[in-house]
């Protein structure tokens, strides 16, 4: 099977990629100044510089960054992400563990909005191109693009939680996948998943306007197929082998948007615990986080390659 | 009653530069079983009387006039719904480039079979069995396992073949072939030429045969449709045409085909191109391409004549009718060209042309 050897390949071409970016990432942490100790230490304004010393010697701070790598690298690859220093006992597994589980699914919940709101306006817009609906719809996409998504977020909070009041401001503590849970995602998933949206509806728009110019669609007419068919059988599967490149892409997007929509709607998840790790200088945490940011855009460009091969059978991965 | 009666088509696009009569005032009949062939230089109408046919006339294009009497029924009034269920069916086109008239992304199979489920209610397997057989018929080789294949493992020639298949699906009572044959190399060209005379023949089809290449139509055609400018110069049987041409365009057309044993040194070219159909010349739009043009040619809209007797033309099948003041005896200086038929060609010399 080609694809499947590809998939294997492609999964194993992951690990160089993910040992480069844990590298930058080490590298690039490293240049900041101040470490997890110096935030422990101005907490406790009695620890001496002796044992400021002893704890750094604990942790392997004073050692040189290369040898730190080393030590982290080899923890990691048995399956130890290391401490979170500042909090003692939590190890950086049990905060992925419990964390990357939330941020999936807004992270989902962002991705499925995008698509469910872009294809179809997307075809509606190539389709009905330059009448009414097609202006209004560029005039949407282009704010979805152009506003911001912490404002936008904001302003969703202060309509659907104190104007209209029919939505909850904090995320309630009941299961991820209880009713309330997906009800309060509906503010953060739009919020997320806006910009993207926007994006590919007019990818969407553009790419099937291109394909309903070309001959094999008045060949589908001639042949006397309805409408329906030829827009959304023969026109519908060319018009999206581009817009799964531009969706690929865009997961990055919606990874970097968690960050600060996780903040804005207090939103346990990853995104949120970046920022604290990075106030709080927690080098473990930030690495591990980047690695699954790295993980999520390797494996989303995979998914990419693979839908491709369904949509396109031009396209052979041998 | 004729398969097809089209009568004083017209059908304008209207473009930024102004409004373009691509088909203008046209009338002509295709009979049951008959192989009809048009013929002009790109830009003549030729497409857009074909896409008119199907009621496939696109934004800017707009069918202003006439009527499309097939099987005595006009297209132009039908429902679309009704139009619907005629084409693929009971009209099919061929299109001129197969390679993009496939869509890549589903199999030939698919795409043929598509056509027979929607048409004639036959169910996956049955239409599957069909269309083996059809594959089959046009000439390509290991049909059943040919279904599965996608448009890019397909070679040129078997593309138009599957092309044609599909356009046979339904049994169609006219076949629109629009160029059928120009994307394809010379050999191939000669054998699937033979093929869709061959088919239409055995389905009993009309054809509407489309094209810039006079060999073509010889090969194929019973009768002859010459357009220039959205407007048809000259109709006549194929022989006719052939060995005695009345228009000035049908002989410049003529005199431009190469042929084996030829002493000219260079080919004859018609000088110049087709007007601007935004801005069409007075009177007979040919006259300034025309070497034998005269005053009377800028100021007089020629019509289809009787040559012999100059008697506005009947529009039988059959009858040979040019659109040359020469017949109408507006011109004084006559057309100067000579036919001679060596062996199987005819072969036209223009006499001195005039400027």
């Amino acid at each position: 099977m080609g694809l499947r050897r590809f998939i294997v390949k492609r999964v194993l071409l992951t690990i160089p990629i993910l040992f480069g970016v844990s590298i930058v990432t080490f590298g690039m942490v490293h240049l900041t100044p101040g470490d997890p100790i110096d935030v422990l230490v101005s907490f406790n304004p009695d620890v001496g510089p002796a044992e400021e010393a002893a704890l750094r010697e604990r942790y392997g701070y004073d050692l040189p960054v290369w040898e730190q790598y080393l030590r982290w690298i080899g923890n990691v690859l048995q399956g130890d992400l290391g401490p979170v220093i500042t909090r003692s006992g939590v190890s950086v597994n049990d905060v992925i563990m419990s964390r990357l589980p939330e941020t999936i699914v807004l992270g989902l919940f962002g991705w499925v909005f995008a698509l469910v709101i872009a294809i179809p306006t997307g075809i509606y817009a190539a389709v009905n191109k330059d009448d009414l609906g097609d202006h209004v719809s560029r005039f949407v996409a282009l704010s979805g693009i152009s506003i911001p998504n912490f404002w936008l977020g904001l302003m969703l909070i202060l309509f659907g939680a104190l104007v209209f009041n029919i939505w909850p401001v904090l995320p309630p503590r009941k299961g991820l996948l209880s009713l309330d849970t997906l009800w309060f995602l509906v503010m953060p998933g739009i919020t997320i998943g806006t910009a993207s949206a926007s994006t590919l509806m007019r990818i969407m728009r553009s790419s099937m306007a291109e394909e309903l110019n070309k001959e094999y669609v008045t060949a589908a007419r001639a042949k006397g197929l309805p409408e329906r068919t030829v827009i959304l059988k023969h026109v519908l599967r060319n018009s999206l082998i581009s817009v799964t490149t531009v969706a690929a892409f865009l997961t990055a997007n919606i990874v970097a948007g968690s960050v600060v929509v996780e903040v804005v709607f207090s939103w346990p998840g990853l995104g949120r615990e970046f920022v604290q790790a990075i106030t709080s200088r927690e080098v473990n945490l930030i690495l591990a986080i980047t690695l699954f940011t790295g993980v999520a855009l390797v494996l989303a460009n995979l998914l990419a390659d693979i839908v491709y091969a369904m949509l396109d059978p031009r396209i052979r991965y041998d | 009653m004729a398969l097809v009666e089209i009568n004083d088509l017209t059908v304008n696009f209207y473009t930024e530069e102004g409004v373009v009569r691509a088909v203008d005032d046209l009338s002509y009949t295709i009979e049951r079983g008959e192989k009809f062939g048009v013929v002009g230089e790109s830009g003549a109408g030729k497409s857009v009387t074909a896409m008119s046919l199907m009621r496939l006339i696109e934004d800017p294009g707009q069918i202003e006039s006439g009527e499309i009497l097939f099987k005595g029924e006009d297209l132009l009034e039908m429902s679309e719904e009704r139009v619907r269920s005629i084409r693929g069916n009971e009209i099919a086109m061929i299109f001129q480039d197969a390679q993009t008239a496939l869509n890549p992304v589903y199999t030939v199979g698919e795409q043929i079979s598509e056509v027979i489920r929607h048409h004639l209610d036959y169910g996956e397997r049955e239409a599957k069995e069909r269309t083996i057989r059809l594959l089959d018929e046009v000439g390509i080789p290991e049909a059943e396992a040919r279904y599965s294949d996608y448009p890019h493992e397909f070679s040129g020639g078997m593309q138009q073949r599957a092309v044609i298949a599909m356009a046979l699906s339904c049994d169609p009572d006219l076949l629109i072939a629009d160029e059928p044959t120009t994307a394809l190399d010379v050999t191939i060209e000669a054998k699937i030429l033979d093929q869709l005379e061959d088919l239409a023949d055995e389905f009993d089809t009309s054809i509407q045969l489309i094209t810039h290449d006079l060999g073509v139509i010889a090969q194929v055609c019973d009768r002859v449709m010459v357009m220039y400018g959205g407007r048809p110069v000259e109709k006549a049987p194929v022989e006719e045409l052939y060995y005695d041409p009345k228009h000035p365009y049908s002989v410049g057309l003529m005199s431009s085909i190469p042929r084996i044993g030829d002493t000219r040194e260079r080919l004859q070219t018609i000088p110049g191109t087709m007007p601007d159909l935004v801005d069409v010349p007075t009177g007979c739009s040919f006259h300034p391409r025309c070497p034998y043009a005269e005053e009377a040619c800028t100021r007089k809209d020629p019509v289809l004549v009787d040559p012999e007797t100059g008697h506005e033309a009947s529009g039988d099948p059959g009858e040979h009718a040019a659109a040359c003041l020469e017949y109408t005896g507006d011109l004084t200086g006559g057309l100067d060209y000579t036919v001679e038929v060596d062996g199987e060609d005819p072969q036209i010399t223009p006499g001195d042309q005039r400027e």
